[in-house]
């Protein structure tokens, strides 16, 4: 881990500690206040349970020019990052891809170069999508695409688990305040400050569910056709009165209105009370989501024209980059944010 | 640039946003003169974290009840009756209806913080703090269409007979002229003008630190009785707690308190110790433990404390001073070793039965035969690693100010100025003669806040 990090972290927490006029906000403070050690495990828990609502950067008396320099938010990111980069196996996919917005351009273009290639070099064997690409040869690369890089995430997240402690899962709290996203709530409920100052909206909150449903909707509808072509011997294409079409056209849209959404309160906020480096790679990633979705509308709209072909590639291309790099970008926070938060909500 | 003003607000804190709104809302033009850069706005209010409210029953985060006497029972207990009672009863009386106002206007609360339980029924804490409120109240002045000059250092009021003429302030090398119809000062006290601290208790407050802002020095306070406006409040005297030697000169706020004095021998640079640290809880005896430390040489003191100790009080921000033994933790502490030892060989043997020792209560654990004696929590200091920190006063606001009316308005010889008004630490002194209740001055500031708002806005209309 890197240590310059962790002491900085740790130098802002203890003042933190020994003021405590932020314990309201959010999961942190209480979290902090708790023994108030901070061992590398505490801090690396601490930093990812901060959601950067940044509530306690507007309210903190000390932030400069104070010449304590408060700046939890940025200083928490920062080890956030870390964090992420030092568990991920293997670690230099995470430092590339991470903070590298270009590194992520120049994924996608590769994974959607081979979809290409794939589906001119390989026969298609039935309606619809599989007339250009085969189910066969579609499970073939996205089964492993999606299965493998799961795996490595779990053992980072399981050597973050260790890290802090281990023990029981508080499941229910977890799940709960992932639900409603209560840690950008800013603990009166009227959200975050983000994208004007110290301004408190439920904007990044909504339009992070938006993304996150959205997600879970497509998920659930790309299960759901597993389900039915294996168990009910009912392959695509689907009608829209189908599962898989009310499932993911609403996850679809979801996606597309709260990643356009995020990208624009990202690009108001103030990039300085975040890992500012990582900017570029996390803009990266909310396009990339962004395009999961959006092609995936428009082949359902454009499926039937001559742009399937490449509209398919670009989909299946832009979906497996996120499958693959799901352990490298910013789709493990996901991951580690619940793990930080089944700690917190543990007794 | 020609600028028209019903009100100026001099100051940028609580009671200045409260007369500021309240000003505006009755319609009011108005401008608020804050001497302060903006990330430094809202004076001494940024370090504030909570607000004395009376209830008659539960009220927004407060529970059960704390009614009128009580209240001013415990205002008295720490102003030694040093009160005006009538002007204290308005506040206590009024502080209830400001509370659902203060939410009205964006600030928010949170439950009683971990460990200041003792304050639950009585004070009500700002979520995020003092700046979150002060934030919040700039939001709304500025929904309300009230202008904010930042860095706006005012630096004469011409009088004209009975009444506020112009007002001149300095952005940067520029020189402003205003004439509004109305003024409000409530720009603080003068802590953090050394020179006038010096003057008014003697050379030794050079060696005090400042808690809060900078920007208090009082010039318009000075600007002010210079011209005869009516004053109150003892003019050498300054509430000081006992904080840790090494905060800050300036600013330091809340994280500089250092509450291990109960559980420690207090030694001053000579190595002798000078007072009872076991005379009472802390939040009773750490403004007393300022003016302690203040008159001993250098102004500064040494909290000894053994490893039984360590984890009896509220971490300050610094690390203590750590050693194995008494004498490396001298030589850390530039005491002189033997005359530690010796004080601390005393003490230990002055020390008797310790089976009652209760960290949270009166406990009567004391020494006999000492003096100075520690009558409550005495232990012996003998298990190592041993700990000590330095003490320094740290000056919190000055009781010097203006004297005001139950409208909030100043006087000058024996009638009112037409048009001047004054909230805030500017004129507690009116209210608090000496001592400090906690909450109290954010009370003070809310409720004259909006009288001073509420009486510049009828005078401008």
């Amino acid at each position: 881990m890197q240590t310059e990090l962790i002491a900085e972290a740790r130098r802002q927490a203890e003042i933190c500690n020994a003021c405590r006029y932020c314990e309201g906000f959010c999961a942190v403070f209480p979290e902090m206040h708790a023994d108030g050690t901070f061992s590398d495990g505490d801090i690396t828990h601490l930093a990812n349970l901060c959601h950067n609502c940044r509530g306690c950067y507007y309210a903190c008396q000390y932030t400069a020019p104070h010449e304590f320099d408060l700046n939890l938010p940025k200083a928490l990111a920062e080890v956030r990052h870390a964090s992420w980069e030092d568990y991920a196996w293997p670690q230099p996919l995470a430092r590339a891809f991470q903070t590298n917005g270009v590194a992520l351009a120049i994924a996608l273009v590769l994974t959607t170069a081979a979809l290409f290639l794939a589906i001119f070099a390989l026969p298609g064997d039935g309606d619809g999508f599989y007339a250009a690409l085969s189910h066969g040869a579609m499970v073939a690369i996205f089964a492993p695409a999606f299965l493998l890089p799961l795996l490595a995430l779990a053992i980072s997240v399981r050597r973050f688990w260790q890290d802090m402690g281990g023990g029981t899962p508080g499941w229910s709290g977890a799940f709960g305040s992932t639900a409603r996203m209560t840690n950008l709530a800013g603990g009166h409920g009227e959200g975050c400050n983000y994208e004007d100052e110290d301004r408190y909206t439920q904007a990044r909150r909504m339009a992070h569910q938006c993304v996150m449903y959205g997600f879970l909707l497509c998920f659930l509808s790309t299960s759901s056709g597993t389900v039915l072509h294996y168990v009910f011997d009912a392959p695509a294409p689907y009608p829209f009165w189908s599962l898989p079409k009310l499932l993911g056209v609403p996850g679809g849209l979801l996606m597309v209105f709260g990643t356009v959404w995020l990208a624009d309160l990202k690009r108001k906020s103030d990039r300085h009370l975040g890992h500012a480096a990582a900017w570029g790679g996390e803009m990266a990633f909310i396009g990339l989501l962004f395009l999961v979705a959006a092609t995936g509308l428009l082949l359902y709209w454009l499926g039937a024209t001559a742009l399937m072909i490449p509209l398919l590639a670009l989909h299946l291309g832009a979906v497996l980059t996120l499958f693959l790099l799901t352990p490298y970008t910013k789709m493990a926070h996901g991951a580690y944010r619940l793990a930080a938060l089944l700690k917190h909500h543990q007794s | 640039m020609s600028e028209h003003f019903d009100i100026a607000v001099i100051g940028g804190g609580n009671a200045a946003l409260c007369a500021a709104m309240t000003a505006a809302e009755a319609g009011a033009r108005v401008i608020i003169l804050e001497a302060a850069p903006k990330p430094y706005r809202g004076g001494n209010s940024r370090h504030t974290r909570n607000f004395r409210c009376m209830h008659r029953g539960p009220l927004g985060p407060l529970i059960e009840s704390y009614e009128e006497d009580e209240y001013l029972a415990d205002l008295l207990k720490v102003t030694g009756g040093k009160t005006d009672e009538g002007l204290a009863r308005m506040v206590i009386r009024t502080s209830e209806e400001c509370l659902p106002w203060m939410e009205a206007h964006g600030v928010r609360f949170q439950p009683s913080l971990s460990g200041t339980l003792s304050l639950a029924r009585t004070n009500a804490f700002f979520l995020g703090g003092g700046k979150a409120l002060v934030n919040a109240y700039y939001r709304t002045a500025a929904k309300l269409g009230v202008e904010v000059r930042y860095e706006a250092k005012v630096t004469h009021l011409a009088f004209d007979d009975d009444k506020v003429a112009e007002i001149t302030y300095e952005t940067g090398n520029q020189t402003h002229h205003i004439t509004p119809k109305a003024v409000v000062v409530a720009a603080g006290g003068f802590q953090a003008d050394l020179d006038w601290l010096a003057r008014a208790w003697g050379p030794a407050a050079k060696n005090f630190l400042i808690r809060g802002t900078p920007y208090n020095r009082g010039e318009v306070l000075a600007d002010l009785m210079d011209q005869g406006i009516e004053q109150v409040g003892d003019p050498t005297q300054c509430h000081a707690v006992a904080i840790d030697g090494r905060a800050p000169k300036f600013d330091g706020g809340i994280v500089t308190r250092l509450d291990c004095v109960p559980f420690s021998i207090v030694v001053n640079k000579n190595g002798d110790r000078f007072y009872d640290e076991g005379e009472d809880v802390w939040p009773k005896r750490y403004a007393i433990w300022g003016r302690l430390v203040a008159n001993e040489p250098d102004q500064v003191g040494f909290a000894i404390i053994d490893s039984k100790a360590i984890n009896l009080f509220m971490p300050s921000v610094f690390p203590p001073i750590k050693a194995d033994t008494l004498d490396e933790l001298a030589a850390k502490m530039d005491l002189p070793a033997d005359q530690l030892r010796a004080t601390v060989d005393g003490f230990n043997a002055a020390c008797g039965e310790t089976d009652g020792f209760m960290p949270t209560e009166l406990d009567g654990v004391a020494t006999s035969g000492l003096t100075p004696p520690k009558t409550n929590w005495a232990r012996p200091i003998d298990t190592p690693p041993f700990y000590g920190y330095s003490l320094r006063t740290g000056v919190t606001f000055t009781y010097l100010g203006l004297k005001v009316d139950d409208r909030a308005q100043c006087s000058i010889g024996n009638r009112p100025v037409q048009n001047l008004w004054a909230a805030g630490e500017t004129m507690a002194g009116s209210i608090l003669g000496q001592g400090y209740l906690a909450g109290f001055g954010m009370t003070i500031g809310t409720v004259f806040g909006r009288i001073a708002g509420r009486e510049a806005a009828a005078h401008a209309n």
